[in-house]
C-alpha cells in the first residue's frame, strides 16, 4: 500500500496533537486533585524520601565529576588565552544555571520516572488503581497528588545539594591539580555568584520535578496490557521527561536571560 | 407489591471502536438476592460488572442502585454509592506495597476515617472470618498463596460491611478443594452481613453454589435468567451447550488454524 508522505505527516501531527491534549487534561486533573483534601501525609512523605533522599547518592556523584570535569575542560581551554582566572566564575555559573538543574533532573527521570511509571502501570493492570476506586479512594489523591508534590518539593533542594557538591568537584581539581589557591578560588566563585543564577536554577528544578513525576504517574496510569505494556510505560515515561526537560530548560533560561 | 430492586439495569450498551460489547442489557437484582452472570470468556461480563461498580461509563442505557440512577453521577456522588460496594477482584487486586492487615483495614482507614489500631482489630476480626489467622496479617501478598489471597481480598471486600458485594471470578486459578472452600466463605460472608451480591465466572459449581439465580451472556445480551434450581432445564441451547462444556453447539469458538 502507497501512503502519500502528506497523509503519514497528518497523521503523526494529529496524534501529537492527541497526545499533548491528554497529557495536559491528565495533568489539569493532577493538579486539582492535589490542591484539593485530603492530603494522604504519610505519602507525600513516602515519596519526598524515595526522590529526595534516596536519590541523593546518584545526584550527588554526577555533581561532584560534572564540576571536576568542568574545571579541568576550562583549563585545557582557557590556558591558550591566559584566562585560567575564570576557572571558578565558569564552574559556579555553568553548575548553578545548567548543568545542575538539568544533569540532576535527567538523572532523577531515569531513577524515579521509571520507577513511578513500573509501579503504577503495575497497579493498573493488576486492576489495584480500581481496587482504590472501589474503596471510595481516588487514584489521583491517593497515588498521582503525592508523587507530584514530592516532585516539586525534593528536586530544588536535590539541585542545590548538586550545586554546592559539583561546584566543590570543581575546586579540588582547581586547587589540588591545577594549583589554584584555594581562597583565591573560593573568593572568584562567590564574588561572580548572583542570587538570580541559583534561583534560575532551582526554579528550573521545580518544574523538572512536576514534569518527571507527572510523565511517570501519565504513563503508568495509562498503561495497557501485561508487562509488556509496563515496559512501554516505564520508557515513554524517561524518555517524555528528558525531551520536555530540554525544551523547557531552554524556555525558562529564555524567560530568565533573554536580553 | 413487588420488592424494588436493588441493582437495576435497563438497555445497557458499551462498545470498544466497532467491538459491541454490550448490546441492551436488562437486568433487575433485589435486595439480599445473590445473582450470577455466566458466560464464555469475551462475552462482557467483566465490562458489564465495572460498568455497575462506575470504573466504566456505558455508551446508553440506565444503572439503578436502590432506585438512584448512578450513570451520570460526580465525583462525590459516585464515592457516596461506591461506600455501599465492596469487590473482590479476579487477581485479588491486594496493594503489594501494603501489609495483609494494612490491605484489609485500607477502606476503613483511608475512607472511613478509622483510626488505626481500631482499624487494625476490624482487620484481624474479618481475616479471621475467612479463616486466616492474625500472624497472617504481618505478612505481604507476594508472601501468599493464591487460595489465601483470595481468601485476604474478600476480607477486604467485606470489611466495610458493604450493601452490595460484586465477584469478578472469584474461582479462577485455584485448585477445585480451595475452589469450593472460597465458594463457602462467599456464601457464608454474604448471609452474615445480608448483602446483595453480583458474581461473574464461567465456573458452573462455583455459580450452582454461589447463586440464588443465574443470567447467561452471550454477545452482549443476557439470553436467559432464572433460579439455579432452573438451569438443567432450561431449554435454551446456548445454555445447554455452557453448562454442560460441549464443544458441539449454537456457540462456536474462534480458533483459527496454526
Amino acid at each position: 500500500m502507497n501512503i502519500p508522505l502528506l497523509t503519514v505527516l497528518g497523521r503523526m501531527f494529529l496524534a501529537f496533537l492527541e497526545a499533548t491534549g491528554a497529557v495536559t487534561a491528565f495533568a489539569f486533573h493532577a493538579v486539582r486533585q492535589a490542591v484539593q483534601p485530603p492530603y494522604y501525609r504519610r505519602q507525600i512523605v513516602s515519596q519526598i524520601l524515595e526522590i529526595g533522599y534516596y536519590s541523593l547518592p546518584v545526584v550527588g556523584l554526577t555533581a561532584i565529576f560534572t564540576g571536576m570535569v568542568l574545571a579541568l575542560q576550562s583549563y585545557t581551554g582557557f590556558a591558550r588565552f591566559s584566562a585560567e582566572s575564570a576557572i571558578p566564575n565558569v564552574v559556579v555559573v555553568s553548575l548553578t544555571r545548567e548543568l545542575g538543574p538539568v544533569l540532576a533532573s535527567l538523572m532523577v527521570a531515569g531513577r524515579i520516572g521509571a520507577a513511578i511509571a513500573a509501579e503504577i502501570g503495575t497497579m493498573r493492570v493488576t486492576e489495584q488503581i480500581d481496587a482504590l476506586t472501589t474503596l471510595s479512594t481516588d487514584p489521583f489523591k491517593y497515588l498521582v497528588a503525592p508523587r507530584l508534590i514530592a516532585g516539586i518539593v525534593t528536586l530544588p533542594i536535590l539541585v542545590f545539594v548538586a550545586d554546592i557538591i559539583g561546584i566543590l568537584g570543581g575546586f579540588l581539581v582547581g586547587v589540588y591539580k591545577l594549583d589554584f589557591n584555594d581562597a583565591a578560588y573560593l573568593r572568584n566563585t562567590i564574588d561572580f555568584l548572583q542570587f538570580q543564577d541559583v534561583f534560575s536554577g532551582l526554579v528550573k528544578a521545580a518544574v523538572f520535578g512536576f514534569l518527571i513525576t507527572l510523565m511517570g504517574c501519565y504513563h503508568g496510569y495509562t498503561s495497557k496490557g501485561g508487562a509488556q505494556g509496563v515496559g512501554m510505560a516505564t520508557t515513554n515515561a524517561v524518555v517524555s521527561a528528558s525531551i520536555l526537560i530540554f525544551t523547557f530548560n531552554y524556555f525558562i533560561t529564555e524567560a530568565f536571560f533573554a536580553r | 407489591m413487588s420488592v424494588p430492586s436493588k441493582i437495576s439495569l435497563r438497555d445497557v450498551a458499551k462498545s470498544f471502536g466497532p467491538k459491541k460489547v454490550l448490546q441492551g442489557i436488562d437486568l433487575d437484582v433485589a435486595p439480599g438476592e445473590s445473582m450470577v452472570v455466566i458466560g464464555g470468556s469475551g462475552t462482557g461480563k467483566s465490562v458489564l460488572l465495572k460498568c455497575i461498580l462506575g470504573l466504566m461509563a456505558p455508551d446508553r442505557g440506565s444503572i439503578c442502585v436502590d432506585g438512584e440512577e448512578t450513570v451520570a453521577f460526580n465525583d462525590r456522588s459516585r464515592a457516596r454509592v461506591m461506600r455501599k460496594f465492596g469487590m473482590l477482584f479476579q487477581g485479588g487486586a491486594l496493594f503489594d506495597s501494603l501489609r495483609v492487615w494494612e490491605n484489609v483495614a485500607f477502606g476503613p482507614i483511608q475512607s472511613d476515617g478509622m483510626k488505626a489500631e481500631e482499624a487494625r482489630e476490624v482487620a484481624v476480626a474479618k481475616l479471621g472470618a475467612v479463616g486466616l489467622g492474625p500472624e497472617i496479617g504481618e505478612l505481604f501478598p507476594s508472601e501468599l498463596s493464591g487460595g489465601m489471597q483470595k481468601r485476604v481480598a474478600l476480607a477486604r471486600a467485606i470489611a466495610r460491611e458493604p450493601e452490595i458485594i460484586f465477584f469478578d471470578e472469584p474461582t479462577t486459578g485455584l485448585d477445585p478443594i480451595m475452589a469450593d472452600v472460597i465458594n463457602d466463605l462467599i456464601v457464608k460472608c454474604v448471609s452474615d452481613l445480608g448483602a446483595t451480591a453480583v458474581s461473574i465466572t464461567h465456573d458452573m459449581a462455583s455459580a450452582r453454589k454461589i447463586g440464588h439465580r443465574i443470567g447467561m451472556l452471550y454477545e452482549g445480551r443476557l439470553i436467559w435468567q432464572g433460579p439455579v434450581a432452573d438451569i438443567d432445564h432450561s431449554g435454551n441451547a446456548h445454555v445447554d451447550q455452557f453448562i454442560h462444556g460441549r464443544a458441539e453447539g449454537p456457540i462456536r469458538m474462534q480458533v483459527r488454524k496454526l
